[in-house]
């Protein structure tokens, strides 16, 4: 220990709905080493982006509670200057899609040195200049001299995420958060994107957060995952303990759900996601896409239990957890 | 004959410029793709984003102009878009990608599912409610949601509101255009395992286009790979998946994520490996325009673009 880089503790965010606030992110506690990667898994409404956006202080109104600390400096009430000086600075974030992450009207040049400008006032324009040459060069951007004087219209796809990740890279931040960096992109591409990650985490050692909801990239890219539902935690350990010793429901129905060599069917979990107002805020979480578990199984308030080293599944019902036997009215569900 | 026969089928967009914007050249989206397919397969279009498999179902359904080939359905020439066609086009429905945008936010699902049915088919009210329900019943959402709108549904609910609006009118064909690339993994299988489950149902043949070779892997008895076009590689799933031939498959197949962590050294020497083969041999495998050889049979079944002998 002691290399830890971001400690998040008992991070609660919560959105406004008519008079009332419902968490998105729901206490969760979390940390990061430098150096490593943590993958972020979950279906969309998990909150694992919600999770990120507070992490960055981008959430314009929603109520944060908790402590997020990076390197012992608390980024949770931080007032707005000074999280500026530390967004895009120590921090930095890979957004989704990069077509609309970047100006349109800007030169792909000007918008790294952007990045520059506002945290390196010393640096002249000429080392400014010399300095985004040399991020598209690691990027793998060819002829960056041209590129610099282009927009992001005349860029293909996976040569905008390049840019993107350009300019989140521009001031060697300590810590970046990847937002499904290549789910907007071609296989191909995405493989040549994961690589360049893999790169950058060598040459600028930094924690990188990957939040996706592809579990092969989860496979290939990180070190830890952990694994997000309704806004909870609900199992994190390492990579290769996560895919061989899976032990929430949630967590095997969804290695279930992706079509692997030899199987037939493909598993479908039962019921949907519930949107933030109707949360279960008592219990299991998960019960109710489970329904043939015996309500008993469920602890009362689940928490987090270390079953191995570093290895914590949320609420007992992994213990009594079966599939069923899977049959046509079971596949097919009505609207709830 | 065969079910679905395409011959030579080419897609040129023209590009307007100069003083009278007249067309300067075009864009060859798809150049002259060949296959056909049997009633009751699933045949599948893989390619990247700009290869012309998107194009070339919304050819084949008659949504863009054919330039010049053929389109056979069950043995009618469907090129034309003449008044002769229009009993046969009812035959061939497709399922878009996105279930947020394919659906009219303003219409409840009756009117989504029943338009098909009003082109076509002169029902009384009665008799086109009770369609309706049976086909909402289906694809596994109640008979009652037939008055909500698409908004009070999931994505994975959505798509399957797209896919009772395909398969109103009784077809033969379905055209699936990325179907799940909208939607979580799990929602994802929901929707996969019902297509599978009303294929065999209903006797449906799929043209099935994805991104997403672990998908067509699981769904598609036959495949092809586009680029730029242009057909590389076309065969059975095992001759793809198993003996892949053409340099560009074998890019494809190496670039998907493997799910086990133990094999991620593995994988990244393999793809290294490919990426270094593909560079170095890319001009044994396309032309100096960069675009693909006419297709020569190494099997039966499988066909691959490389250089012509002679």
């Amino acid at each position: 220990m002691g290399n830890e880089l971001l400690e998040i503790k008992n991070l609660t965010t919560s959105f406004r709905i008519g008079d009332e606030y419902h968490a998105a992110v729901d206490d969760v506690t979390l940390t990061l080493n430098k150096n490593e990667v943590l993958g972020i898994v979950g279906e969309s409404g998990s909150g694992k982006s919600a999770l990120a956006f507070s992490i960055m202080g981008l959430h314009n109104r929603a109520k944060i509670e908790g402590s997020i600390k990076l390197k012992d400096q608390e980024l949770v009430k931080l007032a707005p200057s000074k999280m500026n000086n530390l967004r895009g600075d120590d921090l930095a974030m890979i957004f989704q899609d990069p077509l609309t992450a970047l100006n349109p009207l800007m030169e792909i040049g000007d918008q790294i040195a952007e990045a520059l400008l506002l945290h390196n006032l010393d640096m002249s324009s000429k080392q400014r200049k010399a300095r985004v040459i040399e991020l598209l060069n690691m990027v793998g951007i060819p002829r960056p001299e041209y590129v610099y004087e282009q927009f992001p219209h005349e860029l293909s796809g996976g040569m905008r995420q390049r840019v993107v990740i350009a300019i989140a890279i521009a001031n060697k931040p300590e810590l970046l958060i990847a937002d499904e960096p290549t789910t907007a992109l071609d296989v191909t591409i995405q493989a040549q994107i994961l690589d360049l990650i893999r790169k950058l985490k060598e040459d600028i050692h930094a924690g990188i957060i990957l939040i996706t909801h592809d579990l092969g990239v989860v496979a290939e890219m990180a070190d830890r995952v952990a694994v997000m539902y309704a806004g909870q935690i609900v199992e994190i350990a390492d990579v290769t303990t996560l895919f061989e010793n899976p032990l929430h429901p949630y967590t095997k129905s969804l290695l279930n759900s992706v079509p692997a060599e030899g199987q037939d069917k493909l598993h479908v979990i039962q019921g949907i996601v519930p949107s933030l107002k109707n949360l279960p805020r008592k219990g299991c979480r998960f019960a109710a896409r489970i329904p043939w578990i015996d309500e008993s199984a469920h602890e009362e308030n689940p928490v987090l239990h270390e079953v191995s080293q570093g290895h914590f599944v949320r609420c007992t019902c992994h213990a009594h957890f079966y599939f069923p036997e899977e049959s046509k009215e079971e596949q097919t569900n009505g609207i709830s | 004959m065969g079910f679905l026969e395409v011959e030579d089928l080419k897609v040129h967009f023209p590009i307007k410029g100069g003083i009278f914007n007249r067309t300067v050249d075009y864009i060859k989206a798809v150049d002259g793709v060949t296959f056909s397919v049997e009633q009751g397969k699933t045949y599948g279009l893989v390619g990247e984003s700009g290869s012309g498999k998107t194009t070339t179902g919304r050819a084949v359904i008659g949504l863009n102009d054919i330039t010049s080939g053929k389109v056979l359905f069950e043995g009618t020439d469907i090129t034309s878009k003449k008044s002769k066609t229009k009993n046969v086009r009812k035959d061939i429905q497709m399922i878009f990608q996105d279930p947020y945008s394919s659906l009219n936010p303003r219409k409840r699902v009756i009117d989504i599912v029943a338009e098909p049915l009003r082109n076509y088919e002169n029902l009384s009210k009665i008799e086109e409610r009770k369609r309706i329900q049976e086909l909402m019943e289906m694809v596994g959402l109640s008979p009652e949601s037939i008055l909500k709108y698409p908004h009070e549904f999931s994505g994975g609910q959505r798509q399957r509101i797209g896919v009772a609006r395909a398969i109103a009118l009784k077809p033969k064909l379905i055209i699936a255009d990325e179907p799940v690339s909208a939607l979580d993994v799990s929602v994802q299988a929901q929707v996969l395992n019902f297509m599978q489950d009303i294929q065999k149902e209903l006797n449906l043949t799929y043209l099935f286009i994805s991104h997403d070779l672990g998908i067509v892997k699981h769904m598609c008895d036959d495949i092809a790979i586009m680029y730029k076009g242009r057909y590389v590689e076309q065969g059975t799933k095992e001759d793809i998946f198993n003996n892949p031939q053409h340099i560009y498959t074998k890019r494809l197949i190496a670039a998907i994520p493997d799910i086990n962590p133990r094999n991620r050294a593995d994988q990244f020497k393999f793809r290294q490996e490919v990426q270094k083969e593909y560079e170095h041999s890319y001009d044994d495998y396309f032309d100096s325009e960069g675009l693909a050889y006419g297709l020569q049979p190494i099997s039966d079944t499988h066909l691959v673009a490389l250089p012509g002998k002679g």
